[in-house]
């Protein structure tokens, strides 16, 4: 397990994250689902601590918390004063050691994970996110947390003891604090609730190109939801930096290509935008429009021409403006202890160590019009994964 | 924390809050106009013209804005709400100058007829999106059965109806009438030299017109016994909204409503959370106090499967009859108490929120709250001041808004 501290004088509160290698790439394929419940259930009662007097003890800390399953971690965020934090991690200690998984609530916990599915129905922009996920993604990566209904039906608080006792392992464990908050007493503490736990390393996921292609998702709604994704390279590769900027170009502000070319320049959009997403050996661009049906056609057109405009060049003005907000963004995230514990538990985890400041920064200046293009022009945007959903189906563009 | 404030000769007010340690500044122009100000034929014109004010000035383009706040990395938006229209922006330090430039050139806007026509188009969009999604629905349905004739009932996006026939004749009408200075108030929050912001502020704004832009029917809103179930049969959750009237954003009570919310339906070990969530008849359920200017509201809202909805509503209102009844305890009070000590501090450390916070202040109550004094505040929060809003304001009678699949609802 590693304890990772970053030091911040200037705040009163402190943000703790536990990045645990036990995602939902890793629900059993007939137990799909396993680790959101899991999620929910690690909580209903640990240590000596039912269900209400867990929620109490994290509630009189003014703990604000969550526990939320990627595809790699099941992350434990929690922030509250400095002084509580302790105290909170003697709570952590009991959640992810000791925890009770009491087999009267699973239950329950089914039924909102049942609920929690058919919401995503109702949300089609959600929606159609996990669809281009499971789409683009090799799989178990593009394997969405939910589940099935069927899957959810067969789990049990058996099945979750055994993950849990399985999985739950120091090895691969990340925890970084962010804060007011002294490193000698927190290295002491957490050596002392976690220094005697021992278990086995997490084995790799090994990784299956994915099989479904690109599909039209027929629903009668008032806006058509196009979702569109595209290969790019992971976090810690030298072009790292020249693919964000490539990203930011995209989207990075709203003078930024698509917010300009689809939304102010053709009035097709509301909500459009691209996303750089990176795992540690895939990573792509995954872009979204919402627009009214009649417009859809038009605005994947304009939309795939400004991706693949992007091997045509950029200009100095436009890097200089990704480089400002860049900037901004990496000074402005040092008042939150929050985004800050983020960081350092994600920089770990991609590169096994914490990136310094002025390392980001001079990466950040040394971006220019020659670096993204050099970089789009060996990645190119092309092979697009496109998920639409929607009253009706959209002609595809050419490759 | 030092806080500063200066009134331009032309009624513009300037308020500021310095945070020598934030490693930003936030900075916000808070327009005191909204959907309850507009008359039927201009409903959703301060949305659209919070649009039309990123479309470029005599000065700019509607492409120069967009660029000159990303040549200074600048995190900016806007919002509308019922009652306000604000532009704000989060900047490092050495670039307020510049923020405070583009601001105040974009909030004299130049509303060109081909932008006017565009942007109409992104707005009849953000309609649609918002179609699509059933919890927005639902509460901005709910809201209009409350309010009923009462102005905070407007829709603060229009109708596709409305938002096309809409002119810019009206929407210029609208601003002339709207955005004068005495009804706008800028806030400024973080690392900033006071004398340096009134400057560029006074540069800026010294010559914008003066005027009166009153409010009219500043009225509480009345509690009505209405069961209302829109039907629309292919979704799959059933979404629930339950309102009742709640004190004004001036009133000293609203920390006692505040708290009383957060007890009754806050994420986390709300007595709604255990009702409802814990056992899984309910995959959300929460309560939330919203104010404004002469009332306030609670907000009690569930998603569920449809089947469950009639037995989750009667368990909702078991509990808000138990709590007019028997009050609260001292222990959820105490409770409470930790966690809003923990988001006031938390949500302090970052200057746009403080930005917010400043601004939203000054336009209800004319004063300024520090972050201790706001503890302060919540912290004198007693059972019997909870005793007393309930009696004030009791959760019944309650407007109930269905929407989702179930044809009817007892």
């Amino acid at each position: 397990m590693t304890l990772l501290l970053e030091r911040m004088d200037h705040v009163r509160s402190a943000a703790v994250n536990f990045l645990v290698p036990a995602g939902c790439v890793y629900d059993p394929p007939e137990r799909l689902g396993l680790v959101s419940i899991l999620s929910d259930m690690i909580t209903r009662g640990a240590g000596d601590r039912d269900s209400r007097a867990l929620t109490m003890a994290m509630d009189s800390l003014g703990l604000d918390h969550s526990e939320s399953v990627g595809q790699l971690h099941l992350r434990f965020w929690g922030s509250t004063l400095a002084r509580s934090i302790p105290a909170a991690l003697e709570v952590y200690a009991d959640i992810l050691r000791r925890p009770h998984y009491p087999a009267e609530e699973i239950d329950a916990v089914k039924a909102l994970a049942l609920q929690d599915l058919q919401a995503l129905e109702d949300e089609p922009r959600a929606k159609v996110m996990v669809e281009l996920r499971r789409r683009f993604w090799p799989m178990p990566l593009g394997q969405d947390r939910r589940g099935t209904a069927e899957s959810i039906e067969r789990i049990t608080v058996g099945d979750i003891r055994a993950f849990h006792q399985k999985r739950f392992s120091p090895q691969g464990i990340i925890l970084s604090v962010a804060g007011n908050i002294d490193w000698l007493p927190l290295r002491e503490q957490v050596g002392k609730l976690f220094g005697d736990w021992s278990g086995a390393k997490v084995e790799p996921v090994v990784n299956k190109p994915p099989v479904f292609g690109n599909v039209h998702l027929c629903k009668d709604t008032t806006q058509t939801q196009i979702a569109i994704a595209y290969s790019s390279v992971p976090f810690g590769d030298p072009d790292y930096y020249a693919a964000l900027g490539a990203v930011q170009v995209l989207s990075g502000g709203m003078g930024a290509r698509l917010f300009t070319e689809v939304r102010e320049k053709r009035g097709l959009c509301y909500s459009v935008g691209a996303s750089y997403q990176t795992f540690k050996q895939v990573a792509g661009v995954l872009c979204y429009a919402g627009t009214t049906t009649e417009r859809a056609q038009e605005t994947l057109d304009v939309t795939v021409g400004e991706l693949q405009g992007l091997i045509n060049g950029v200009t100095e003005e436009e890097v200089q403006r990704v480089r400002a907000g860049l900037k901004s963004s990496v000074i402005m995230q040092e008042e939150s202890t929050s985004s800050r514990a983020g960081a350092l538990a994600s920089d770990y985890y991609y590169l096994g160590r914490v990136r310094p400041v002025e390392e980001i920064q001079a990466a950040i200046d040394a971006l220019s019009p020659e670096s993204v293009l050099t970089h789009v022009k060996k990645h190119p945007p092309r092979d697009f994964t496109i998920v639409t959903l929607g009253k009706e189906s959209l002609k595809m563009p050419p490759s | 924390m030092s806080f500063h404030q200066h009134v331009l000769s032309n009624g513009l007010t300037i308020i500021g809050e310095i945070s020598p340690s934030a490693r930003s500044v936030g900075v916000g122009f808070f327009v005191k106009t909204g959907a309850r100000d507009e008359t039927p034929a201009e409903s959703g014109v301060s949305h659209f013209l919070e649009h039309m004010v990123f479309k470029g000035t005599p000065h700019r383009s509607a492409l120069q804005v967009n660029y000159d706040f990303d040549r200074i990395g600048a995190s900016y938006n806007a919002f509308t709400s019922e009652e306000n229209t604000v532009f704000y922006a989060a900047i490092l330090p050495e670039y307020l100058p510049q923020a405070v430039d583009i601001l105040a050139d974009i909030l004299r806007p130049s509303l060109r007829g081909d932008d006017f026509d565009m942007e109409k188009k992104v707005i009849i969009e953000e309609i649609g999106m918002y179609d699509d999604q059933p919890m927005w629905c639902a509460y901005d349905n709910a809201k209009k059965a409350f309010f009923a004739d009462h102005p905070l009932g407007n829709s603060i996006l229009g109708t596709a109806a409305s938002i096309t026939s809409l002119t810019r004749e009206q929407m210029q009408t609208y601003y002339d009438r709207r955005y004068v200075a005495p009804n706008i108030t800028v806030a400024v929050a973080g690392n900033f030299a006071w004398p340096d912001a009134i400057k560029l502020i006074e540069k800026q704004c010294a010559h914008w017109p003066t005027g009166q832009a009153p409010r009219q029917n500043i009225r509480p809103a009345q509690a009505r016994a209405h069961m209302q179930v829109m039907t629309k049969e292919k979704l799959n959750q059933e979404q629930v909204f339950m309102l009742s009237p709640a004190p004004a954003a001036n009133s000293p009570q609203r920390y006692a409503s505040d708290t009383l919310a957060m007890i009754l339906g806050d994420d986390s070990g709300s007595r709604l959370y255990w009702a409802l969530v814990d056992p899984g008849l309910a995959d959300s359920a929460d309560m939330s106090f919203h104010d404004y200017e002469g009332t306030g509201s609670y907000f009690t809202s569930f998603s569920c499967e449809p089947e469950n909805t009639q037995d989750n509503l009667a368990i909702i209102q078991e509990i808000l009859r138990e709590v007019q009844r028997e009050g609260v305890s001292e222990e959820e009070l105490a409770v409470a108490k930790r966690k809003i000590l923990s988001r006031v501090v938390r949500g302090s450390e970052r200057p746009m929120n403080r930005m917010q916070a400043l601004g939203m202040g000054w336009t209800y109550l004319h004063c300024y709250r520090s972050v201790d004094e706001e503890l302060k505040n919540f912290d004198a929060v007693r059972l019997q001041d909870i005793r007393k809003v309930l009696d004030e304001y009791p959760f019944d009678p309650l407007t109930i808004l269905a929407l989702g699949p179930l044809p009817k609802l007892d």
